[in-house]
């Protein structure tokens, strides 16, 4: 996988997300070490180009390449090519005349790395791009159901939240349907995307409905400003409808875990109680992002190769 | 007495429902007019003409594209009437009308005079004018439609923005007949479009950018046929995308209404996949559609609901394209593409040499109300030669506009046009490039 | 145990190396019926056997007490030899050092050069390395590469106090000055040779136990070969046991 892009789950075939998973699973023991470093990237360089401001995002990739050994660069652009009045075209050159070995891209608008990777000659990592893909985290959130669960495969996973505009739940109905699993969404009406269903998974309105029987329920952070009066009337509302507490929670399967991107918007995508014991297991999601940004770094990191 | 013969061809006149000449039709102009027709057997003298041989191809009426935007005043970094006139001969349109949101907007006759004097001194193709139909295109107040008139516009449209109260539509409506003037209307409802790139379906969801659904256009088009009912002035639809839209103008037609309509090449022929990869170029709006669209747009076209095949050429300066997707102006070239591309409806049976032709030359003259589309003896010496077989790439590098946005860069065609005659001069021929005048 | 040039069958064994590629977790072997190249075994699962006995003999002679030993395999290969020694140490001392397994691939000095990322092993150092006398085990020794990447990744788990390196086989052909200090045979070789470790048992990151490990085999596979006979890249990382890299 050397040289190669990683832009979306899409574009990964389920050997491919073996791979990462498997490597990303070795990449763990590092992190409980006390000596929490590898040689393995020493002298490469690796350019975190955050359009959009994300703290837990960039940190992780961050630590992911120093736990590699590598020379990590962060680039914070607050404002878009127009505001700069820099095209999209040159940030991408400029960036490619300084040679990095691998780089980093978030952005609020969608299919930003794919064109920023069109002009790098670096393997582009998309940390997230609009509301399309956000492949590292749909990753290591299947590394963290396998390692709860032992497999991914039959299992049903509930996705719950502002679905429309959740590039989250993109890569993980991608992610976890091409390694065998059941995906679900649910949300209210006016956050649904049109046609989801022709993505594979059954959409619902009803969150009873959707989590009967899921082994796995997602709840996404809802974004206030889209929430209040536009999609939805009141935080209120939302929290009574989709939010999930343990009531709710009985109706999913017994062991079944509960998980979230981060940052939890306690009271409303999550009660307090499920925030912070099981079953939630969001601070594995978290210990295991920095494994599986490790792993993508390791195998992508270099120009060309066998299979560029 | 200048005197011009186009030979060797095969003729189509849509307005008398000609198809002559299988390649060995002729045309006479003198003096910038249409005096005969010939097919073989009957040899029109040569002696002191200039011959344009035709080598087979189609010798069909210079083509006429009602919906352009040509960028002149003020953007004309983007394009000019120089250029974007030279593009237009270059595809094989003789007359091309000009939208108003240019800078300054075209809603006094000082702008409307002014880029009438421009082109006639700066474009090989006609250029025709049409005005704002309100001042700054606000959609509040109406512009001087009388005087605009005079100054030289033959239409009014706010195009590029749609005019959300319908009280206001309305008068304008009501106020262009007496203008004798088509109101051309950009359908598309601001609010439900909201921040939408893309049409609104599995491709939209799949690749997370914002929706435009097909409602937005669909309740504007319906809106606008009320209005041209209750005040029977001419409403002309531009680029109709959706089968909803095609749907209501048919019934419109049928109930005897004055609505026309044009729709693009790009909406003839691709759908909103063409958007996977996040190329800025194939960001228009209205945007791309379904496939079960295209086939709705299609069969409208070739009924007669719609009546031209518009470019809506919308030229934009690659660094404007070369952004985010959501912050790219939507709008693709057209002028030099619209025959290679159109003529895939000929290639499958959906339209006849002689329909197609139709719609990209005659009809369009009908609509806006000018001379042309036709070789009636005394019509404009206006020509055009399509020879429907030649293989090209287009590169927007080599083309005449000075944008390069077009979803076509690099693919390969067959069919495109190979001469212009604008009032019996020959102003573009393939092998010799444009002609100063 | 079938020879595998006999049967065809595919023996699991563990490989002496990794294969370049990254895919397998499962390191399995099928020798093609004709290889047109000769191998040749060169220690069966006797000889092996009584290697290890003598080297844990040589270790518990060479060593100040054995308490402090911390056996540490390389992984694939090292860790069925790392379990039979651990087995031989506590059957002559009463006492069972700890088996840790350090994967070295992420400490290679030739990642750059390669075309692809090397499929990553298990390692778990269930003891601290500090003040102990670590004790490498690895099957086969070439240019030393492999142990120097060991004995950097140490580094990093701690500060042993002393580090000595077990071979089962020493094919020759020193890159860097690394010396065995118990060795199980000496196997002169050429260059493009490739001398592999089979085993009948599961192979992979398996051998929890070392009834699990079945009987073991050294072979030599000449490198006379025409090109692409080789079914798998064994690679010079951990574990050399041949390939025109080591």
């Amino acid at each position: 996988m050397i040289g190669r892009d990683i832009l979306g789950i899409e574009d990964l075939s389920r050997e491919d997300i073996e791979t990462i998973l498997e490597t990303a699973e070795r990449m763990q023991e590092i992190g409980a070490r006390e000596v929490k470093k590898v040689p393995t990237l020493r002298g490469r360089t690796q350019i975190n180009l955050f359009f959009e401001p994300s703290t837990r995002t960039q940190t992780s990739f961050e630590i992911a390449g120093k736990r590699l050994a590598a020379d990590v660069v962060n680039f914070s652009v607050s404002s878009s090519s127009v505001t700069k009045r820099e095209t999209l075209l040159d940030t991408a050159k400029t960036l490619d005349a300084m040679d990095p070995d691998v780089v980093v891209v978030r952005h609020k608008v969608a299919g930003v790395p794919h064109r920023l990777a069109e002009v790098l000659q670096a393997p582009v990592i998309n940390a997230g791009d609009g509301a399309h893909e956000h492949p590292s985290q749909a990753l290591l959130d299947m590394l963290t159901v396998r390692e709860e669960k032992g497999h991914i495969e039959g299992l049903t996973v509930t996705i719950v939240g502002d679905i429309a505009h959740s590039r989250v739940a993109r890569s993980n109905i991608y992610g976890f349907r091409k390694l065998g699993a059941e995906v679900r969404v649910a949300g209210p009406p006016t956050m649904l995307p049109a046609e989801i269903e022709q993505l594979g998974v059954k959409a619902y309105t009803n969150l009873r409905e959707a989590i009967e029987g899921a082994d796995v329920v997602m709840a996404l952070r809802i974004q206030m400003e889209r929430l209040e009066g536009a999609c939805f009337p009141s935080v209120r509302e939302y929290a009574a409808t989709f939010g999930l507490d343990r009531a709710k929670l009985r109706f999913a399967k017994e062991d079944a875990i509960v998980m979230h991107p981060g940052p939890v918007n306690r009271g409303v995508e999550l009660a307090h109680e499920l925030a912070d014991h099981r079953p939630s297991v969001i601070l594995d999601q978290v210990r295991n992002g920095v494994a599986l940004r490790m792993a993508l770094l390791y195998l992508v990191s270099g120009r060309g190769g066998a299979s560029a | 007495m200048s005197r011009m013969i186009v030979r060797n061809g095969r003729l189509l006149d849509p307005s008398r429902d000609l198809d002559l000449g299988a390649g060995s039709a002729s045309l006479l102009i003198e003096d910038g007019r249409i005096v005969a027709l010939a097919t073989d057997g009957e040899a029109i003298p040569e002696e002191g003409a200039e011959v344009v041989d035709a080598e087979g191809a189609w010798i069909v009426p210079g083509l006429v594209d009602v919906h352009a935007h040509l960028r002149e005043p003020g953007q004309e970094y983007k394009e000019d009437l120089a250029s974007g006139g030279t593009a237009a001969v270059a595809g094989g349109f003789t007359q091309v009308a000009c939208m108003a949101n240019t800078d300054p907007v075209n809603d006094d006759p000082s702008v409307t005079k002014y880029i009438l004097d421009r082109a006639e001194k700066e474009s090989p193709a006609k250029i025709r004018v049409i005005a704002a139909a309100t001042r700054g295109l606000r959609g509040e107040v109406m512009t001087e439609m009388m005087a605009l008139r005079e100054a030289g516009a033959i239409a009014f449209s706010d195009d590029g923005a749609t005019i959300m109260d319908a009280g206001v539509m309305r008068r304008v409506l009501e106020y262009s007949k007496m203008a004798n003037a088509p109101v051309v209307v950009h359908a598309e409802d601001c609010a439900l479009r909201a921040g939408g790139v893309v049409n609104e379906g599995s491709v939209a969801t799949r690749l997370g950018l914002p929706g435009n659904p097909a409602a937005a256009e669909e309740i504007m088009v319906a809106r606008d046929i009320r209005l041209a009912s209750l005040t029977g002035a001419h409403l002309h639809v531009a680029h109709v995308s959706t089968a909803g839209a095609v749907h209501m103008i048919r019934k419109a037609r049928d109930a005897g209404l004055r609505v026309t309509a044009e729709v693009t090449p790009h909406h003839l022929t691709l759908t909103d996949e063409a958007t996977e990869g996040f190329d800025t170029s194939t960001r228009v709006a209205p945007p791309l559609r379904s496939a079960a669209d295209i086939e709705s747009l299609r069969a409208g076209l070739a009924e007669g609901v719609i009546d031209v095949i518009a470019t809506d050429h919308a030229p934009h300066a690659t660094y404007e394209k070369e952004v985010e997707f959501t912050e790219a102006p939507p709008g693709m070239l057209g002028l030099e593409t619209a025959v290679s591309v159109s003529l895939a409806l000929v290639r499958d049976n959906t339209l006849s040499p002689l329909e197609f032709v139709r719609r990209m030359s005659t009809n369009g003259a009908k609509v806006l109300g000018l001379e042309g589309g036709t070789f009636r003896e005394g019509a404009p010496g206006d020509v055009a030669l399509i020879d429907p077989e030649r293989e090209w790439t287009y590169d927007p590098a080599q083309g005449f506009s000075k944008s390069r946005n077009s979803p076509w860069a690099g693919e390969r065609f067959t069919g495109r046009v190979t001469a212009t005659i604008v009032d019996g001069r020959l102003v573009y021929h393939i092998d010799r490039g444009v002609l100063i005048r | 145990m079938t020879p595998p040039a006999a049967s065809g069958e595919t023996p699991q064994q563990a490989l002496a190396g990794e294969p370049a590629r990254t895919l397998q977790s499962e390191d399995t072997r099928t020798l093609p019926p004709e290889s047109g190249r000769s191998e040749r075994v060169v220690l069966d699962d006797e000889a092996i056997r009584r290697a290890l006995m003598r080297i844990a003999h040589e270790i518990v002679e060479s060593s100040d007490g054995t308490d402090r030993l911390y056996l540490v395999a390389i992984p694939n290969s090292g860790v069925p030899l790392g379990r039979l020694l651990v087995d031989n140490l506590e059957s002559l001392t009463g006492d069972r050092p700890p088996l840790g397994i350090l994967d070295t691939t992420l400490y290679r000095d030739d990642l750059s050069i390669r075309g692809a990322r090397p499929q990553l092993r298990k390692t778990e150092m269930p003891s601290s390395v500090d003040d102990r006398v670590v004790v490498l085990v690895e099957d086969v020794v070439s240019t030393g590469a492999t142990i120097r990447a060991g004995m950097d990744a140490l580094m990093d788990f701690g500060r042993p106090s002393h580090v000595r390196v077990v071979a089962l086989v020493d094919r020759g052909h020193r890159e860097l000055p690394i010396k065995i200090d118990y060795v199980g045979k000496n196997i002169p070789t050429q260059p493009g040779d490739k001398v592999v470790l089979y085993t009948e048992g599961e192979g992979g990151d398996g051998f929890v136990a070392s009834e699990e490990i079945g009987a073991l085999q050294v072979s030599v596979r000449e490198a006379d070969a025409e090109p692409g006979v080789s079914v798998r890249e064994v690679d010079a990382g951990s574990g050399e046991g041949g390939g025109a890299s080591s």
